[in-house]
């Protein structure tokens, strides 16, 4: 296998700085809608005592799950020793340390007293989740962070596979703490079951790496590099696997809760009579983001197609958003299960009754700040540091080819 | 001579002992009030708080608990922000304390039943949360420190019968005993200042006895002559959502 020269990313500097310029808006409406929330308070947002967490959960989730997932060329490099991918591992730490940031930022700027995050750093409960994930996240970034250089630096490249790993585990912790922020929620009967965690995994590995690819695919374009098809259709198998991954966790959910008469109700409500919820189950995560993704990865000539793979993978990432939707908003949209064998006839909270939620501007813009930070920094970093290879070339990647074009 | 100076000393001395008097009393005033309403003594787990409600006596249409909870602890000064529509005002105002009308699904018998925080031994709202905000005193009263609560919600996920709210507007007008902050989430905390000052029942315990019903009893189900406690002994009582065993502090009868 050749030596691989990282280089900055040379995209011309009119363009750069006008992506630069995009992203940095996007953030900084982000930026005002968290000023106009936190000034105002959470009534201008759509969510209520009933839908207490919103459209900024659906990103803030989505993001720290996907930066997990980002990871997954690092850790096959590393921990599985596939040379493969070895180029692309230090864009892969990149990423998910970015994601992580995004994602964390519409976290903590969603919170009733943003204000008093010291005091989050400061007061631990460790019977709460929550509290461990502060220490999952901060680990994460500080791991991958070290990760990198271990790659980017000649004196800790030694170290590489053992950090890989270590990293490698704790993104798997790492997801799983997120899963359980639902799993643990005994209360409400879409949460309450040990099956998010892995069905969290799962998604991050999709997700993440549909990121990725869309990032790559449009760094090198965009770059005029040479990207070739052994890495690319390698990412795209690989990403199909973990969407079916994914519907096999989501089948093993909704046959757990269809199991038990006590959840009829509520898979009936995901997939019949959930209204928004159904059809962004449907249509959005079972159609777009799995189904035609899936079809197209397994398509003879589609499957082979750059645009249609960017499409595809743009799908998988819509699937996600409206996977969010459905396990975030709907779990808590569904009403809690008060009083079986009994139906509220009235109430003076909305017992009993689905919670309506609607999304308001200041909430979506909130998130799609997050996504600009987390590709803002994506940007800076490939500019400034050797994140990517000069060629990601077929005869440069691929060990087999190398050796067959090797001078015998 | 002897006489007349100890005529002079008893005079002193009754001076001295009505100053010493007048310079003391205050104290030892104090220290009784002091003893009546132990706000400086620390809460014990001598005693748990709870209620019985007794869903037969609770009337159809009556919402007397609520409008007193709304006054007791200034819910009824939270003020609806220009601009937002009375629907979505009445899902984001502060709520303590609801009415509930419930109907068989195979009987179609019908219960009524006011519902509120419902003080858990095992309070997952006081599990989840990352900062400790959301506690338990010793006393089986659950509530949230409004110093450490950093507006995250998780307990509003995480509580399996809604009790909480979270304050959505700013706050214009609040009451010295139950203070709110905009971004922090509370919930029913038993009239926890009636407590500390010493006082009897609650809010909701009186106004139903005001309207002649009696639904809901307040008392210590730790003493064992408690009216309460004898209550719970002599009837049957069931808590909501038994199966999350979290041995609730309010309990049911007749539901």
């Amino acid at each position: 296998m050749k030596r691989i020269v990282y280089r900055e990313w040379q995209l011309a500097p009119q363009r750069y700085w006008g992506l630069l310029a995009i992203l940095a808006a996007v953030a900084g409406l982000g930026g005002l809608a968290f000023a106009y929330m936190e000034h105002e308070g959470h009534w201008v947002t759509g969510m209520t005592n009933h839908v207490v967490w919103g459209t900024p959960h659906i990103f803030a989730v989505f993001l720290i799950v996907a930066a997990s997932g980002a990871l997954n060329v690092a850790s096959i490099a590393s921990v599985f020793g596939k040379t493969l991918y070895k180029p692309l591992a230090r864009l892969s730490g990149l990423l998910a340390v970015a994601l992580l940031m995004g994602g964390l930022l519409v976290l903590v700027l969603d919170l009733g007293r943003p204000e008093r995050l010291i005091v989050a750093m400061t007061h631990y409960n460790f019977r709460s989740i929550f509290a461990w994930n502060i220490f999952l996240y901060t680990g994460f970034m500080v791991i991958v962070i070290g990760y990198l250089w271990t790659m980017a630096e000649r004196k800790g490249n030694v170290y590489t596979k053992q950090v890989g790993f270590v990293a490698f585990v704790w993104r798997l912790l790492l997801t799983t703490g997120t899963g359980s922020i639902f799993g643990f929620l005994v209360a409400r009967q879409a949460y309450d079951t040990a099956v998010l965690a892995p069905l969290f995994i799962a998604m991050s590995f999709a997700f993440g790496l549909a990121i990725f690819m869309l990032v790559v695919m449009f760094a090198y374009t965009q770059d005029g590099r040479p990207l070739g098809n052994a890495l690319l259709l390698r990412l795209r198998n690989l990403l199909a696997v973990f969407v079916g991954g994914v519907l096999l966790i989501l089948l093993a959910y909704l046959l757990t809760k269809l199991y038990g008469a006590r959840h009829y109700d509520l898979v009936s409500f995901y997939l019949l009579s959930g209204g928004s919820y159904t059809l962004a189950f449907w249509l959005g995560w079972i159609l777009i983001g799995s189904l035609a993704p899936l079809g197209i990865f397994a398509h003879p000539v589609l499957g082979q197609d750059r645009t249609w793979l960017a499409a595809a993978a743009g799908m998988v990432i819509v699937g996600g958003f409206a996977a969010m939707y459905v396990l975030i908003i709907g779990g808590q949209a569904f009403p809690m299960p008060l009083f079986p064998g009994q139906t509220v006839v009235e109430s003076g909270f909305l017992d009993g009754q689905v919670a309506p939620y609607a999304p308001s501007i200041p909430e979506v813009l909130l998130g799609l700040g997050g996504v600009a930070v987390a590709l803002l920094i994506t940007a800076v970093g490939v500019r400034v540091l050797q994140f990517l290879p000069e060629s990601l070339d077929d005869r440069v990647v691929d060990p087999h080819l190398a050796a067959a074009a090797e001078p015998a | 001579m002897t006489e007349a100076r100890d005529t002079i000393d008893r005079n002193r001395r009754a001076f001295l002992g009505a100053a010493a008097g007048l310079a003391v009393a205050p104290g030892v005033l104090l220290h009784t009030v002091a003893g009546a309403a132990p706000r400086s003594a620390p809460v014990t787990s001598d005693v748990r708080w709870g209620l019985l409600i007794d869903t037969a006596k609770c009337a159809d249409g009556c919402t007397a608990c609520v409008t007193a909870c709304d006054e007791e602890n200034g819910l009824n000064l939270q003020v609806k922000p220009e601009g937002q529509s009375e629907a979505k005002w009445a899902q984001q105002r502060s709520v303590w304390i609801r009415k509930a009308k419930l109907q068989d699904n195979q009987t179609g018998r019908i219960t009524n039943l006011p519902l509120m925080c419902q003080h858990c031994e095992r309070p997952p709202c006081v599990d989840v949360c990352p900062t400790g905000a959301s506690f338990k005193r010793a006393d089986g009263i659950v509530m949230v420190d409004r110093h450490t609560c950093i507006g995250c919600r998780y307990c509003m996920m995480a509580c399996p019968y809604k009790a909480r709210s979270f304050i959505h507007e700013k706050v214009t007008a609040q009451l010295t005993r139950a203070p709110r902050g905009k971004g922090c989430v509370e919930s029913c905390n038993l009239c926890v200042h009636r407590r500390d000052n010493g006082q009897e029942s609650t809010a909701c315990v009186d106004a139903c006895a005001r309207e002649g019903h009696q639904a809901i009893l307040f008392g210590d189900l730790k003493d064992p002559a408690s009216h309460i406690s004898q209550m719970l002994t002599a009837i049957a009582s069931r808590q909501i959502r038994e199966d999350l065993a979290l041995n609730t502090g309010v309990r049911y009868s007749n539901i």
